[in-house]
């Protein structure tokens, strides 16, 4: 009963409490890492608390924002039965949703420990980071394809606003670079939206799906070959595959991650791209559903072309980059390819119940790990850019000796990222692969057999740069002029602790991969009988 | 939609299929401000004019949106703005709300992004001096 206040909570603790540090401000200065970090455990509580009422109590928390009015109502008008239509905003809390709420919430919570010495220091930097967290849960957690775009919007201001929170120009610059393209992309999205809100007559993600497939009394036939309704999945794939960094719309990504103070490169390369590879897997597999596909399989083809070719662009423009940030910033556009590719061999008209489930598995793991260890990886670079200057992969020669907590995390969590087991970066890409052997989609096999040995292509220079080449043989060994930032050029326990938990933690998730699948299986269940609802 | 908008405003029969050909013009003004608008953030060098071609992409969205609500001449009767009094005894057919309910809030995410867009052009004016795409990109390769 109280489960159903959960959803409301984890969207309205953040948002107000992002008011608190700006109010609290004007009394005292710098309180705002202390409010961020109380709402914040209270938030990854209430988080908790959600994900053991959705997995261990096989519930699917649902609330209906509104009160007594709104809700599933059948109202008839006229001859037009509404046949159970859902009137108002629901917040859904299932066996997807529920892991990304688990995982913004502890991710949120522990990118502070890194922030409170890296800084930005100011209260309002808190504000957007609380705002940005409240957003990401709403994201997650709504049921309703309009709502979807509001936060998706609040999600990408709170965005522009902390890449560019250290007022230097060139972030400024990169803030407005994502600003004009993401907006771009979301409007792309609400377009998709508006199409198919004209065709079904309404925003619910249950209730488009079923109108889509045909079910109320007054749709004939099932939409799904529709040009409007083809059109509205091009524009939504688009809209949400440009906020995902997929690779020709990725351009925004690696400015972005590279320009912004390293606190936020964390947070976002964990969360941000991360939430919108969500929506577009929720949509695609939930709302448009297999027997879309089905009956229009170019587009999902053209979606794994599109990913397929982001991985490998992605992989070969990470190889080719000198600034460690851009490395990694490059190789999340390789990594969401494989992710949107897991998307699409799910629903792919040639994958049986075998591949759709390990195609699903795979982008659930995968988004996580990879969440895991590119926020663990950003930390680490960031720790050992503030604390040794180094910010060109050639700077990373001998550091290793210097900084071995940081390089030895920096060396797992790369590790993970090719994807050497038991890591988790080896569970999803193991899914992935399996899924596409099992759909007999050849191509993409060798897609993931390649985006292994790219990725061990980038991250292999720069660990022979951090172990096996000599602090004297490339750099000279002036002390480098230290950046006069708002750290100070210091590092605390906090900065390390999280690269290490990261690096930690990616290794430990890959020995729980069996649970994580199991945590899905309902999804699982939903996509392989085109249910628009995932029930336990 | 149109059945929609009927079974909302109570009307039964005449789709509004017939209509859309006398108010169809709006449709196609919606892709014509679409591409302008996208056209504008694509080509022009000018940070604000990109914005503007920003604002003019979404615009044209509203306009879209607005265009489905409306309600033409059916059956003698034109639709009215969803209001309706308490004391209403039948429906008239009454324009859908949702959709302007959907514009209202995009506006408002509109305002919100175009206010976060200038403040960052003042920033970048302020650090490199210009306005212009390729000019900064210049300023910027000198640093």
């Amino acid at each position: 009963m109280t489960e159903e206040l959960l959803p409301v909570l984890l969207i309205v603790v953040p948002i107000l409490g992002a008011t608190l540090p700006l109010v609290l401000g004007l009394f005292r200065e710098r309180v705002g890492w202390a409010v961020a970090a109380g709402t914040l455990s209270v938030e990854a509580a209430v988080a908790t608390w959600l994900g053991y009422a959705v997995y261990i109590g096989d519930q699917r928390v649902v609330h209906v924002l509104g009160g007594e009015t709104f809700g599933r109502k059948e109202v008839t008008v006229g001859e037009f039965d509404t046949e159970g239509f859902i009137v108002g905003i629901e917040l859904v809390a299932d066996a997807l949703s529920g892991l990304l709420v688990v995982l913004v919430a502890l991710v949120a919570l522990a990118v502070l420990a890194y922030a409170r010495r890296a800084g930005p220091r100011r209260n309002a930097f808190y504000s957007a980071y609380l705002l940005l967290t409240g957003g990401l849960m709403g994201l997650v957690l709504t049921g309703d394809l309009f709502n979807l775009f509001v936060f998706l919007e609040i999600v990408g201001l709170m965005t522009y606003a902390l890449v560019a929170s250290d007022r230097s120009g060139a972030s400024a610059v990169a803030a407005l670079k994502y600003l004009i393209i993401g907006t771009t992309g979301a409007s792309m999205y609400l377009v998709g939206v508006g199409y198919l809100f004209v065709r079904t007559g309404t925003l619910n993600m249950v209730d488009v799906s079923r109108v889509l497939a045909g079910e109320p009394a007054w749709v004939e036939n099932a939409l799904y070959s529709e040009p409007l309704v083809v059109a509205s999945f091009g524009f939504i794939a688009v809209g949400l595959a440009t906020k995902a960094a997929i690779f020709p719309l990725h351009t925004w990504q690696p400015d972005a991650y590279s320009e912004s103070p390293d606190s936020v490169t964390v947070l976002i390369s964990a969360l941000v791209s991360t939430t919108a590879a969500y929506a577009l897997a929720r949509i695609t597999w939930v709302v448009f559903s297999p027997d879309f596909f089905a009956a229009n399989p170019r587009t999902v083809e053209l979606l794994l072309a599109i990913a397929a070719v982001s991985v490998v662009a992605g992989s070969l423009l990470a190889a080719m980059q000198r600034r460690v940030k851009r490395v990694f910033a490059y190789s999340s556009v390789a990594q969401f390819g494989l992710i949107v590719m897991a998307v699409g061999t799910a629903v792919h008209p040639a994958a049986g119940d075998q591949a759709t489930q390990f195609a699903v598995y795979g982008v659930v793991v995968h988004l996580i790990g990879h969440a895991v260890i590119k926020g663990g990886l950003f930390a680490a670079i960031g720790a050992l850019n503030s604390s040794a200057g180094a910010r060109y992969v050639r700077e990373y020669a001998g550091l290793a000796k210097q900084r071995p907590f940081l390089s030895g995390s920096l060396a797992v969590l790369g590790f993970s990222l090719i994807g050497v087991p038991p890591a988790v970066g080896f569970v999803g890409k193991w899914y992935i692969g399996l899924a596409a052997v099992e759909a007999e989609l050849w191509p993409l096999v060798f897609v993931v057999f390649a985006s292994t040995l790219l990725t061990l292509l980038y991250v292999a220079r720069l660990l022979e740069k951090l172990y096996f080449t000599p602090l004297a043989a490339e750099t000279d060994t002036e002390p480098r002029p230290a950046v006069a930032a708002d750290g100070g050029g210091s590092v605390s326990y906090g900065m390390v602790a999280l690269a290490v938990l990261a690096a930690v933690l990616a290794v430990g998730l890959g020995f729980a991969g069996a649970e994580l699948t199991d945590a899905v299986q309902p999804l699982v269940e939903a996509i392989q009988e085109s249910s628009p609802e995932v029930h336990p | 939609m149109s059945r929609l908008v009927s079974a909302t405003a109570g009307v039964t029969g005449t789709p509004l299929v017939t209509d859309i050909l006398t108010n169809q013009y709006t449709y196609l003004l919606f892709a014509l401000l679409l591409v302008i608008g996208l056209y504008m953030v694509v080509a022009s060098s000018n940070l604000v004019k990109k914005i503007i071609g920003l604002n003019l992409f979404q615009s044209a969205i509203f306009l879209f949106f607005v265009s489905t609500a409306y309600l033409g001449e059916s059956g003698g009767e034109s639709g009215q703005a969803p209001i309706i009094p308490k004391k209403a005894v039948a429906y008239d057919p009454y324009a859908s709300p949702l959709p302007q309910v959907i514009v209202l809030t995009a506006i408002v995410v509109g305002v919100a992004l175009t206010a976060v867009g200038l403040a960052l052009v003042i920033r970048i004016y302020g650090e490199y001096g210009t306005l212009d795409e390729e000019t900064l990109r210049e300023v910027r390769a000198d640093d």
